[in-house]
């Protein structure tokens, strides 16, 4: 890359200028818009509103929801990830496919199904509430949809690691007396550590921004089982902008701190790259 | 540790990457693997390690069949040709690797460590990672770390093959003096023939699976058993001659006809040193001339081209070709000291190629 | 890059017969028994839950809820949104990856990180962003109700917000895949005498044409099926602002269960759509890549 010249083609100036005033018209302005306005407000308002008994325990639901769900998409990505890349089965592409799937289904959808599915009378309800197990305007329910909505990062950003993963490292480990699951144990996940974080945090800052299946799935009440993004939602009803927005900066705030921490977690896991 | 493959083949799927090989391995021996690519010598050294499974055929250790032996349990120390050395280990931590699967006492893994990281000249590298070591340097953890619990067999695949020329040869004569001090019985695959020389006890040369034959360096060379080894050993020569007349001729050369018909087809092959030359022009039968000198050190090797347009490669020592006062362009008069015959007829290998004959007068009246 | 759009299967051209170190059979079946499973109850029942709860009173049943006058303008309306977002996004991120591959400028990581914030913004707060800037109380509020233009809680307000969260689509696939093509060929256009436009309609755009489809694809995918952001600008004015995921709340809320699952069956479609022409895209270009017809992001090296 080095000395090659820069900027021979054409065309900068014009599809730099659009890039950026497209940029800024739709995303950038919008953005500042906002925290302008917060920034009207004063501290102790602002202080107040964002960590307001109602907003905390909405705080509490959507990260400790997320956690769990990005937490239980990272065992069962793994596994799937697993599975998919290194064993051959029928049907394995036809579900390599479907992986994608909460991915491409509008989450209003997902919502919509999901809370059916396990209600009373659902088709996995009826066996299930009986037994106690009540995925349906519940906690339960929550974390669940939201381990559906965030399922696909943490397997697709497992599999090319996996699928580039020396196996002369495991059949090195092999020779050296190590049976298959202390191979893995302490030669493949530690090469696949820095993807797996990596795709939990991605997980979890999707898993944090869902509103649309939640929504159709929690009984959505104050203080109980109220994610963020209704707390935010439930202001606006009630034209109370300043509050909702107080809370929305606090919800941009946490998503650009996991932002960050996906770059960095990205850059330490090249680290090991030669 | 004496390895025996009995009649060992492996398929994979329909193509037969070995055939029917046997050979045994003696305690203590260095042996090379040795063919063109493709020619079975990974596999079957991956089958003595147990990554491999043989699809047919027997494989035994001090002569207990271990076909079914999983890898784990074999005591074999593998060097890969990719080093495959854990990356987000230590150099520390990778050499002892088979240790602690042994489940060894710290103490006792700190002593092997240190003293492999002496032996291989790694000291003070044990806390780096692999991405901050050298080639030389990760191949040398390589093969400390395989050398670390102490297998009764050391197997490395084409263990030169990613470095340097010069320090290919460096390391060639690190490793006959490891092997020396060592003691443990080594099999190392390549398809470098004069690193197969250099270093090996034996050498085993493969080709498309099958094995060709085995010897010594030196019995290889001199007495091959077919046209491939031949020619896959050293350099050689070769004439596709036919009968006329009562003799096997190619152009101005001539040679016994071995009591073949007349048109049969019949190939010879000689090494360069059994090309004789002389700046005398009436030494020699035959004429030709000197078309290009290679300097290699005190050998030339020459290339002579005769007025037909054959070329023959020979080689002569340096003191030898100025005190005949030769150089590129000269002259000079040859003869074919000594000949093996390869094959007659289209495709028959033919069991004489081990024989050498005298190339006679043959030049005169006929 | 964060917030990523998950890429799809890969070929499995690297499973090797690794005879010597498997997991004991058993064990993989056991595997991949929970893996099937999983995704069976976890993914397919859903998916033909949608359908079985949409027929359950039977296809004319399905077919009236789909006529219903507001389903219709919500479905129009999706339409609508989604023709006037994918293409604009379009344009952008091909504008945005030509400026960003082709050149050497400080500030491209920047550049990059700022196209991605959409990813890392949650749906309900880019929506209110464009309240608080357009809505009554916003900060052009005041002008555009004087100049009686409608946008918050009217159908403006809703292309935006779509615009917004559909963003980056097109350009994080065109990026990567434009730098790792570099700017040889490019440049021997040049050289041959072409103009910039033509060597970008001739040189450029034929070799990024898969990457191309496939970010129309999952934008337009998302751009339909957008919930947050919409729901706060819209204002949910039946048969007006509701596209066809607010429909569904709506219906869901009226307990219309099979009018609510009969429009959702439609978005269930067009998922199903948007998979399948993901996985064909896929194939396309890992087939094209194996004949060397064209580059993936990682077989070049600058």
């Amino acid at each position: 890359m080095g000395l090659q010249r820069n900027n021979v083609l054409p065309g900068f100036g014009m599809t730099m200028g659009y890039s950026i005033v497209y940029l800024s018209l739709v995303v950038l302005i919008p953005l500042a818009g906002l925290l302008i306005r917060v920034s009207a407000m004063s501290w102790a308002d602002f202080l107040r509103v964002a960590f307001s008994d109602r907003a905390l325990a909405a705080y509490r639901l959507t990260f400790g929801a997320s956690f769990l769900a990005a937490s239980i998409n990272a065992v069962l990505g793994t596994l799937m990830a697993w599975v998919l890349t290194r064993y051959r089965f029928p049907g394995r592409k036809f579900i390599d496919a479907l992986v994608d799937f909460p991915f491409a289904l509008p989450t209003a959808v997902a919502g919509l199904t999901l809370a059916n599915l396990f209600s009373q009378t659902g088709w996995l309800g009826q066996f299930l509430v009986p037994l106690g197990i009540r995925l349906a305007y519940t906690t339960g329910g929550i974390v669940m949809a939201l381990t559906f909505v965030s399922l696909p990062f943490v397997v697709r950003t497992l599999q090319p690691v996996l699928e580039e993963f020396e196996v002369e490292l495991e059949e090195a480990a092999a020779t050296l007396g190590a049976g298959r699951w202390c191979t893995f144990r302490r030669v493949v996940f530690p090469a696949l550590l820095p993807a797996l974080m990596t795709g939990f945090a991605l997980a979890f800052a999707r898993a944090v921004g869902e509103y649309g299946s939640v929504i159709f799935i929690s009984t959505n009440k104050p203080y109980v089982s109220e994610i963020t993004p209704q707390v935010i939602m439930g202001w606006l009803d009630q034209f109370e902008y300043a509050n909702a927005m107080a809370v929305a900066v606090v919800m941009l705030s946490a998503s650009f701190a996991i932002l960050i921490t996906i770059n960095l977690l990205e850059r330490w896991a090249s680290r090991f790259q030669r | 540790m004496s390895i025996e493959l009995r009649q060992v083949s492996k398929r994979f799927g329909s193509v037969s990457a070995v055939e029917d090989v046997s050979l045994t391995v003696a305690d203590g021996e260095l042996v090379a693997l040795l063919g063109p690519s493709g020619g079975g010598k990974t596999t079957v050294l991956r089958m003595i390690a147990g990554l491999e499974v043989p699809t047919s055929g027997d494989l035994l250790v001090r002569g207990e069949r271990v076909n079914d032996v999983p890898v784990q349990k074999r005591n074999i120390g593998f060097v890969f040709q990719s080093y495959a050395l854990f990356k987000t280990m230590s150099v520390f931590d990778n050499i002892a690797f088979g240790l602690k699967i042994r489940k060894t006492p710290p103490a006792e893994i700190q002593t092997r460590v240190d003293e492999l990281l002496k032996l291989f000249g790694l000291d003070g590298l044990g806390r780096r990672l692999p991405h901050q070591l050298s080639g030389g340097q990760r191949q040398r953890v390589a093969i400390a770390r395989a050398l670390a619990p102490r297998p009764s067999v050391l197997l490395l695949d084409e263990p030169f093959g990613a470095v340097d020329a010069k320090i290919r040869q460096e390391l060639r004569e690190w490793l006959v003096r490891l092997h020396r001090e060592l003691h443990v019985t080594t099999i190392f695959v390549t398809h470098d023939q004069e690193e197969a020389m250099e270093v090996s006890n034996r050498i085993v040369i493969f080709s498309r699976g099958r094995l060709e034959q085995i010897g010594t360096p030196r019995e290889v060379y001199e007495q091959p058993k077919n046209e491939f080894v031949a020619r896959f050993i050293g350099v050689l020569n070769v004439l596709e001659l036919t009968i006329l007349n009562g003799a096997a001729r190619l152009h101005e050369l001539s040679f016994p006809a071995h009591g073949l018909p007349e048109g049969q087809t019949l190939r010879i092959g000689f090494r360069p040193y059994a090309v004789q030359i002389s700046r005398n022009l009436q030494e020699h039968p035959y004429l030709a001339v000197i078309r290009h000198v290679y300097f290699l050190g005190v050998q030339l090797r020459l290339e002579l081209e005769t007025p037909s347009g054959l070329i023959l490669r020979t080689r002569i020592v340096k003191d030898e070709f100025l005190r005949q006062g030769l150089e590129q362009g000269s002259s000079v008069s040859f003869q074919i000291r000594e000949y093996r015959v390869l094959s007659t007829g289209a495709n028959s290998l033919s069991p004489e190629v081990a024989t050498v004959h005298s190339a006679a007068t043959f030049a005169e009246g006929i | 890059m964060a917030g990523g759009i998950p890429r799809g299967p890969v070929a499995a051209t690297n499973i090797k017969s690794r005879r010597g170190i498997e997991e004991p059979a058993l064990i993989r079946r056991v595997l991949i028994g929970i893996v099937v499973g999983f995704v069976g109850v976890f993914l397919l029942l859903p998916l033909a839950n949608v359908f079985a709860q949409a027929f359950a009173k039977g296809w004319s049943a399905y077919v009236q809820a789909l006529q219903q006058p507001d389903t219709r303008s919500a479905v129009l309306l999706t339409l609508l949104v989604s023709a006037i977002c994918v293409p604009l996004n379009l344009v952008f991120g091909v504008v945005a990856a030509w400026a960003v591959a082709k050149f050497q400028f400080r500030g491209k990581a920047l550049l990059i990180t700022l196209i991605d914030l959409p990813f890392s913004v949650s749906p309900v707060v880019s929506g209110l962003i464009y309240v608080v800037m357009f809505g009554a109380q916003g900060f052009l509020g005041p002008w555009l109700d004087s100049k009686d233009i409608q946008i918050i809680f009217a159908v403006p307000g809703i292309v935006l917000a779509t615009l917004f969260v559909t963003f980056p689509f097109v350009a994080r696939e065109l990026i990567p895949l434009m730098e790792a093509q570099g700017r040889d060929a490019e440049q021997a256009a040049l050289t041959l005498g072409a103009t910039g436009w033509q060597t970008f309609r001739h040189v450029t755009l034929p070799s990024v044409k898969w990457g191309l489809l496939y970010g129309v694809i999952l934008c337009n995918a998302r751009a339909m099926g957008e919930f947050g952001a919409v729901s706060v600008v819209s204002g949910h004015i039946s048969g007006v602002t509701e596209t066809l995921p607010l429909r569904i709340e709506k219906l869901h809320q009226e307990y219309q269960s099979v009018a609510a699952f009969s429009a959702a069956s439609l978005l269930a479609i067009l998922a199903l759509i948007t998979l399948g022409l993901k996985t064909w895209l896929e194939r396309r270009q890992a087939t094209e890549q194996a004949l060397g017809q064209s580059d993936s992001p990682s077989s070049h090296e600058h």
